[in-house]
């Protein structure tokens, strides 16, 4: 199995590790059981534009490149068009992933969609398309 | 940047002194070691030499070792060689829930084929107890499978009383001792093995050649068919460089067991006090006393294992872990989870497997580097987060 420079450039060099205090949305998706657990914080402001990122990684190299590559594509982005930030996005950002590492890009998916649901839930918004998330990766990919 | 290779039970390098004897048997004498000219006697006489070198480290006879392509295919010839000798006397084989995959994947294949398997538990150590082996022994059990040490966390087996138990039941005793051979000492007849698995590129010889050592009387029946190799019981021109080499490592392994010994268990108790002395929240896996010289096993706990190997590899360093990610699976280690492990710990599983090639300071390289690897990757861990925020450890 070999990553590609762009996933190792990720996971050598994490972009956007650490926490948020009081961030606006919170997402944690995978279990330990897996070995893999995925926490993203949020900061968003009063327009809904995503200012700052985080996240905390227990998991593979995979699993930290792409917390990284998600946390630096929703930086910027209004709430909305975070959405567009799906697995695949983060695959291609990072030239892609080995076969079995495919969930890892999901998972981080998921991260950002449990950090938009949280967000929505403490301000009372909707974001469309946005499901509740499932926090656990054997619902997820069975 | 030097590569520091602690990876030596997935293999070893060829050793130089073996390499030299092989070599000739590449394009100078090629003869197929079953024709009939003079150059064929030499291949010949060479397979035999080699044959003989490996009975004699194992306390067998000569006629007793049959070359196989490696240690899966010995695990695989002796547990459905067995099966098919012995159908009509019983349907049940014994092993272990820590066996090597050679030796699992063979008895699930027979499970479809109708055949009854118990897959003795281990405790915390990794050791099966006796007395569960004796109370699974039924009228129909025809075969109990054992490995000799484990190849994850270097447990070694209580292989002289299980082999007492089967001979006494009289049970057929199959023991998987690659990860064994040339590191502890055997004797086939002192421990009432009946037939022993080893494998060539885990004791310094080439890939692509292993034995199955068949104790006389024993009967099973051929895995590969073809010409009359091997006294007709294993088909194929025979690997002549492979065997070579071969005989050669096993008998420079033998020679230096003690020595050999003596030094890895030194740098082990270097690796082993090294970590646990300097790093927080780690568990040594396997038995503290009953483990192969050259075996370390640790769980970190919340940090997970590619990614500490993918940080070691950053540093030179070549090493291996029993995580769900390094299998390609989303389970980690069966051998790790049998011990009782949490998933959480056996996917942070850390394994060092040494060799005479390793020095102290190589082992002080490592320490040094790993300190802040794991220090960095609870950083970056969520369930390190949750832990210091009051949690507990998992």
């Amino acid at each position: 199995m070999e990553y590609s420079a762009k996933v190792m450039d990720h996971f050598m060099n994490p972009r956007n590790m650490g926490q948020i205090e009081d961030a606006d949305g919170v997402g944690t998706v995978g279990n330990a059981k897996c070995g893999d657990i995925m926490k993203i914080y949020l900061d968003i402001d009063e327009n809904g534009i995503v200012r700052d990122a985080k996240f905390k990684t227990f998991g593979c190299g995979a699993a930290v490149a792409t917390s990284s590559m998600a946390t630096e594509l929703v930086k910027g982005k209004s709430v909305d068009e975070a959405m567009d930030v799906t697995n695949k996005a983060v695959m291609e950002a990072l030239d892609g992933l080995p076969p079995v590492k495919v969930h890892c890009s999901c998972l981080a998916e998921e991260a950002i969609h449990a950090a938009l649901w949280d967000y929505c839930e403490k301000n009372g918004k909707k974001i469309e398309g946005l499901k509740k998330p499932v926090n656990d990766i054997d619902e997820l990919h069975g | 940047m030097k590569t520091i290779y602690f990876d030596n039970a997935a293999t070893t390098p060829v050793r130089k002194e073996v390499l030299t004897e092989i070599m000739p048997y590449f394009s100078d004498i090629y003869a197929n070691a079953s024709s009939v000219y003079d150059i064929a006697a030499q291949s010949r006489k060479a397979v035999e030499k080699a044959r003989e070198q490996v009975a004699k480290a194992i306390g067998a006879q000569k006629d007793e070792i049959y070359f196989t392509a490696g240690g899966s295919e010995s695990d695989n010839w002796a547990i459905k060689g067995t099966a098919d000798a012995l159908s009509k006397k019983g349907k049940h084989i014994i092993t272990t829930q820590i066996e090597h995959h050679a030796v699992l994947h063979t008895c699930e294949f027979l499970e479809k084929h109708g055949w009854d398997i118990t897959y003795l538990p281990v405790d915390k150590y990794g050791l099966i107890s006796p007395e569960d082996l004796k109370n699974a022994i039924r009228a129909d059990t025809v075969l109990i499978s054992v490995m000799f040490a484990n190849n994850e966390i270097g447990t070694i087996e209580p292989i002289a009383e299980i082999g007492k138990i089967a001979r006494e039941n009289g049970i057929y005793f199959h023991t998987d001792a690659v990860q064994a051979v040339g590191h502890v000492k055997i004797d086939v007849n002192e421990m009432n093995i009946d037939m022993l698995s080893m494998s060539g590129h885990k004791l310094g010889a080439p890939k692509g050649v292993g034995v199955l050592y068949i104790r006389k009387g024993i009967t099973i029946s051929n895995l590969i068919h073809g010409g009359g190799q091997e006294k007709g019981k294993r088909a194929g021109t025979e690997n002549t460089a492979g065997i070579v080499g071969m005989g050669k490592a096993i008998e420079l392994a033998a020679a230096e067991i003690d020595e050999t010994s003596k030094y890895l268990t030194m740098l082990r108790e270097r690796v082993i006090k090294g970590i646990t002395e300097n790093i927080d929240f780690c568990r040594l896996n396997g038995h503290r006393e009953k483990r192969l010289p050259g075996n370390v096993n640790i769980s970190f706990e919340f940090i997970e294992g590619e990614s500490l190997l993918l940080l070691l590899n950053s540093k030179g360093i070549c090493a291996s872990s029993g995580s769900a990610c390094t299998s390609g699976s989303l389970d980690p280690s069966h051998v790790l989870l049998a011990i009782g492990l949490e998933h959480e710990k056996a996917h942070g599983s850390l394994r060092i497997t040494l060799s005479k090639e390793n020095t102290a300071e190589e082992v002080d390289y490592l320490i040094k580097e790993l300190i802040p690897i794991v220090k960095r990757l609870r950083e970056m861990s969520p369930l390190y987060e949750d832990y210091l925020k009051g949690g507990k450890a998992v």
